[in-house]
């Protein structure tokens, strides 16, 4: 939440705001887009030639429909031509240009919401695909803002490209006629040109870094917005509404003060795009005049400039459009390709696969940190086939780590792992998951009824849910009005704690693993139905399982117990066994206190 | 999963009109209207300006340049000069214009915001939880964004071009108002189809907007999903349901773009049709009429003039209609009634410990399932109830009564005699605290989210606190202490861990009555050892109602209220419900079984 630490990430430093340099990245950035849908974005450009051309002949006909058929008919000597055919004149090109317009509009349109939705697959892939850790490394809001705002600002600058390019053909045709007519007037056209350029580049150069600025302030919103919303049952028992409606406040200002920011540069960049044709128009007028007095060019030709002029206003309002977008996209893209980025990509998935059955656990000197904060060290045990095991540890002695490290969420730094026959890293991991599963102590519900938050997509009969709900006392579910039908929030908010717990476990269960681990999975359970479930669990599979233990009776459920202290694992056997070990007893002691 | 019941904005709603939306729209967000006449003043008058700019230029062709005539510098050079000065006021007055509208949209916009976060935050937790987070977000986040472009570009727009057109057709009536009606009535049809698209379209873009919403609702579970997507391998799954919504999304809004392709050919095809009529008109009507040719040529000239704020027009009605769908969308959220309204004047409870009293206290949901059902218990200031049942027998429901989280549908709940509904909000806050079992905690470090308990104390009070409860060791032992950062969620501390901050968080408060929904029978031995004694300790002094898992806090309070199927079916101390030998003592008997399996 503070600014000052993550500013210099955004792309605000200087060097990258030389408008040369974002032109070239923008550049880059059409030419990415443009490559995704080659054919489409044909058909917005040809649409956008179309009309460009149909504008010319347009005022043709309009010269014609003068010439031929309105002076004529003042003039009773002149003949006068067919009203017929220019009304079809008008009429048809009229047609064709719309349908240009309609083309490039469409298509153009097509062009921008592929690459769109190309963005969002692409970040929805990076999410799910990168690591946890990666995937945790952000507030959840940023990621959210980068699949909405940052993806539609960063192909804004596609949507007046078609018309940007049809309109240099425009652009170059209108210089060559101005050209035959006479230099001088040429020569103030094209000054136009360099000063719509110099605006832009002014525009650009001030318009970066608070661009980037508002790319950050919306992501810094929208994490607000989503945690706050998150909490709402917390917002409310804390009664921090006004609270957060400031923190809302705060970061909403900041997002005000940048826009504005970039509203009052706009204030002055637009109106200029919109003045400068308007002041070359008659400067062409004034210095035509002049040329007309001096005898170098005829009335006629003035005229035709002047024409030929105003349709070059046009495209230079366009350009003028598209350097605009440019730099905003440009600054959109910067922040998306940071979201693209993976730290640590995970390494390949083996092929190898797992027999139906209780597998073999083992850990092999691993050693696991966060930064320089080592976690696990020489961490070695083995757990064998079908084997009931409690880990015990304090807080922080690496019990999370350990889950998380075995089923491949995190790799090792040093040591290995090995899974039934095999090391962990050439195990398929669509086989692994399969046959290991794990019950962690948040407990995540997909917005979606019971069964299929059980099932989770996998192959399984009614029956066998009904069975392994009745070992996690899930079958409360029969109970309910909706049954397994029921439909639960994203957290699954209508279920209490316990409630959702023990549908986790069921979801665990369910598909027989050979390997289970329940990681404080039970803590909000209350203790009577904790020993049942860890009882039915005991009595009816035949899986090697992982416990890890708080409560007494739980430790004595397991045949063995591992001690994990400052990330290894210290001592190994039962219960009784470990009491002669003094860091244990200390730590169970206060079980007992508990029971008392 | 229907959308309509992901989206708080959507239910029961009927589509409303463009003009509805906006009127409705204008009222919520005054901020719009203020200054807004010299705003349009500066539009009008710069819309005038570049009305002038080509007639002005026209006329010093006409009447400079004829061809055939002797050219006229100086008549020329006066015209351009004027001209010049008209286009660099219609420069100043456009810079007026849109920086006034940068001002009030960026300010608007902001207290929409504002409003609607506010408004979500004062709805009841029921409300939330029939919707998807990712939903409601996007309408205070992306909805708003969609706003930003009408405001800041397409309002002035509708303005100047209007004003255009407006100042176009009076030039034209002045030159020929036969020439005119004729034109007019050639654009006459395009009115009703205008209208007919226009509705399309809206209805099209409001349906974007809701597929927005649940791509947002997508994304938001496949991050918050992560952990579980990645054990179970399901991301390809994951992925199929994303890109479902990403592509549904992106079917929905090249449907509204089909409307905004084809609303600029109505005008240029109308607008040809305007230029024939006036050909033909004027050949035919030229004696009828008495028509000059400088007359036609002016009126050619000013329907060609014409088409340029007919196209802006059909670009920025495509942005309006993006626009009026996002403000539809957090206008239906604003309008979600709040449940629970505080009283103005509301009674002041004294400090110290508060009792309360219930009588024939009931709750219902809105769908008529009954979860408490006459409910009769007076508990005295400062004793130590323990609340047990059953999953589902109603005592969590009871917890929220107790803090107002919602308000019984019949009976009545008294805090130290005064009726809940009369309780002064803040004072309320600050006298009846839960600690809620979902031990969510914000993203920042341990001490910030302590002090979310009472913003006002100091860095001392909140150590006072951990000293008081006796936690200085646990603290000592997190990795940095009090400045240890939670995580999202507070994902990066135990379920355990989280509890024992919220406890903290409880003490630095200090409330008269404390209502703890006990979330952890299983957390680690340091932590609940830490829990243990600093709930013995947090109970000091004031009243405690504990939603009880644990054998040890329903031994030792004063009261225990059982709760069974929505009633309260037994009340007394635990030595007297033991021998009554019903409810309690069976939930005893089988807790003791279970918990004392060592002894």
């Amino acid at each position: 939440m503070t600014t000052p630490a993550t500013e210099d990430d955004d792309g605000t430093d200087v060097g990258s705001s030389a408008a040369g340099k974002v032109l070239a990245e923008g550049a880059r950035l059409c030419l990415t887009y443009v490559k995704r849908c080659k054919a489409i974005f044909s058909i917005a450009v040809l649409g956008a030639a179309i009309y460009g051309v149909l504008l010319v002949v347009g005022t043709e006909v309009i010269g014609y429909a003068t010439d031929e058929i309105l002076i004529p008919t003042f003039d009773s000597d002149a003949e006068r031509g067919s009203l017929g055919w220019l009304v079809a004149a008008l009429i048809g090109i009229s047609v064709l240009r719309s349908s240009g317009v309609v083309m490039r509009r469409y298509f153009g349109a097509m062009t921008t919401e592929r690459n769109n939705k190309h963005l969002r697959r692409a970040l929805g892939e990076t999410y799910l695909d990168q690591s946890i850790t990666d995937l945790k490394a952000r507030p959840t809001g940023e990621l959210l803002a980068h699949a909405d705002t940052d993806v539609e600002v960063s192909t804004m600058l596609l949507q007046p490209l078609p018309f940007t390019l049809g309109m240099f053909v425009l652009a170059a045709a209108a210089s060559i006629s101005l050209l035959s007519i006479d230099i001088w007037l040429l020569g103030v056209a094209s000054l136009v040109f360099p000063a719509t350029w110099l605006a832009n580049r002014i525009f650009t150069q001030k318009v970066i870094a608070p661009a980037s600025k508002v790319r950050k302030a919306v992501g810094d919103v929208t994490a607000v917005v989503h945690e706050s919303l998150d909490g709402a049952l917390v917002v409310k028992t804390l009664g921090r509404e006004a609270d957060e409606v400031q923190r809302l406040t705060e970061s909403a200002d900041r997002l005000r003060r940048t826009r504005t920011q970039i509203g009052r540069l706009r204030a002055t960049f637009e109106p200029t795009l919109d003045t400068l044709p308007s002041l070359g128009m008659v400067a062409v007028l004034a210095i035509g005049a002049w040329r007309i007095s001096d005898g170098n060019v005829t009335t006629g030709q003035v005229i035709q400039a002047m024409i030929l002029f105003q349709q070059l206003a046009f495209p230079i309002r366009i350009i003028g459009f598209f350097l605009e977008e440019n730099a905003m996209s440009v600054v959109a893209a910067r922040r998306l390709k940071k979201a693209f980025k993976v730290s640590a990509p995970l390494a390949a998935a083996g092929t190898e696969t797992l027999d139906k059955g209780p597998l073999i656990i083992e850990f092999n000197n691993v050693t696991y940190g966060y930064g320089n904060q080592t976690v696990l060290k020489d961490c070695s045990f083995q757990i064998d086939k079908g084997e009931i095991v409690a880990l015990v540890g304090e807080t922080g002695s690496g019990k999370t780590t350990i889950a998380q490290l075995l089923f491949g969420l995190i790799e090792p730094h040093r040591g290995s792992i090995k899974i039934g026959n095999y090391q962990l890293p050439e195990i398929n991991s669509e086989i692994l998951r399969e046959h290991i599963s794990l019950v962690s102590q948040e407990t995540f519900l997909f917005a979606d009824d019971l069964k299929q938050n059980v099932k989770l997509y996998r192959q399984i009969d009614n029956s066998e849910v009904d069975k392994h709900a009745k070992t996690a006392q899930a079958d409360f579910v029969n109970e309910m009005p909706g049954r397994w039908e029921t439909l639960v929030g994203e957290r699954g908010v209508t279920l209490s704690g316990g409630q959702r717990q023990r549908i986790a476990i069921t979801r665990a269960l369910v598909g027989d693993p050979g390997f289970l681990m329940l990681d404080d999975s039970t803590s909000a359970i209350d203790p009577i139905l904790e020993g049942e479930i860890l009882e039915a669990l005991r009595k009816n599979l035949s899986t090697t399982t992982l416990v890890v233990a708080h409560r007494l009776s739980t430790i004595k459920l397991a045949k063995r117990v591992l001690f994990l202290h400052q990330g290894s694992i210290v001592a190994s056997g039962s219960h009784e066994e470990l009491l002669k070990n003094s860091d244990y007893t200390d730590l169970v002691k206060a079980y007992e206190r508990d029971s008392k | 999963m229907t959308s309509e019941a992901d989206d708080l904005s959507e239910r029961d709603r009927p589509s409303q009109s463009a003009f509805e939306i906006l009127r409705k729209g204008i009222s919520t967000t005054p901020k719009l209207k203020k200054g807004l006449a010299l705003t349009a003043l500066a539009a009008v008058l710069s819309a005038c300006g570049q009305l002038a700019i080509p007639i002005l230029i026209r006329v010093a062709i006409d009447r400079g340049l004829q061809p055939g005539q002797q050219p006229r510098p100086a008549f020329v050079a006066i015209s351009c000069l004027i001209t010049a000065c008209i286009i660099i006021l219609v420069f100043v007055l456009s810079r007026l214009t849109f920086l006034r509208l940068v001002e009030m949209t960026e300010g608007t916009l902001f207290d929409l915001r504002i409003k609607a976060f506010e408004h979500v935050h004062r709805l009841s937790i029921a409300e939330h939880n029939r919707s998807r987070l990712g939903t409601t977000v996007a309408r205070v986040t992306s909805d708003v964004e969609q706003l930003a472009k009408f405001f800041e570009w397409g309002g002035m727009s509708w303005i100047i071009n209007g004003t255009l057109l407006i100042g176009i057709v009076i030039v034209m009536a002045a030159v020929s108002w036969q020439l005119t009606i004729v034109a007019l009535l050639a654009f006459l049809p395009v009115l009703p189809l205008v209208k007919w698209i226009q509705k399309r379209q809206l209805a099209a873009y409001s349906m974007l907007r809701t597929r927005v919403g649940e791509t947002f609702g997508e994304f938001s579970e496949a991050i918050s999903g992560g952990q579980t997507i990645r054990l179970y391998g399901l991301q390809k799954n994951a992925k199929k349901k994303l890109f479902n919504a990403i592509e549904i999304q992106y079917k929905a809004r090249m449907k509204a773009v089909r409307f905004f392709a084809v609303l600029f050919t109505l005008g240029d095809v109308f607008g040809a049709v305007a230029l024939s009529s006036i050909a033909v008109a004027a050949v035919t009507q030229q004696q009828t009429w008495d028509l000059e040719l400088g007359q036609v040529l002016a009126f050619v000239f000013l329907v060609t003039l014409m088409t340029g704020p007919i196209g802006h027009l059909s670009e920025i009605l495509d942005q309006t209609q993006i626009a009026l769908a996002g403000w539809e969308k957090i206008l239906n959220l604003l309008e979600i009634p709040i449940e629970i309204f505080e009283p103005s004047n509301g009674t002041i409870l004294q400090a110290g410990p508060v009792s309360v009293q219930a009588t024939s206290l009931c709750f219902a949901y809105g769908n008529g399932d009954t979860v408490l059902k006459d409910i009769n218990v007076s508990i005295p200031a400062g004793i130590k109830v323990a609340v047990v049942g059953e999953t589902g027998s109603g005592k969590t429901t009871f917890a929220k009564l107790l803090v107002r989280l919602a308000d019984p549908s019949s009976g009545s709940l008294k805090l130290n005699n005064v009726e809940m509904q009369n309780v002064d909000a803040q004072s309320r806050r600050g006298a009846a605290r839960m600690v809620p079992q979902d031990g969510f905690l914000f993203n920042t470090d341990v001490q910030t989210n302590i002090l979310y308990g009472k913003p006002s104390a100091t860095e001392a009070e909140v150590i006072a606190s951990v000293r008081s409860l006796g936690l200085e060791e646990w603290v000592g032992l997190l990795p940095d202490g009090l400045k240890t950062q939670v995580g999202e969620r507070g994902e990066s501390l135990s379920v355990g861990e989280r509890q024992v901050v919220a406890l903290i968080r409880a003490q630095l408060a200090d409330p008269g009555l404390l209502i703890l929904d006990e979330a952890t029978s299983s957390v680690d031995p340091r932590t609940e050892k830490a829990l243990t004694g600093a709930l013995y300790r947090l109970a000091e002094g004031r009243t405690t109602i504990s939603i009880a898992h644990r054998l040890s806090t329903a031994e030792n309070a004063d009261l225990i209220l059982v709760f069974d199927g929505g009633k309260l079916v037994e009340q007394g101390s635990h030595t007297e419900l033991l021998g009554m030998k019903k409810k309690y003592a069976n939930l005893h008997a089988s807790w003791v079984g279970n918990t004392r399996l060592d002894r």
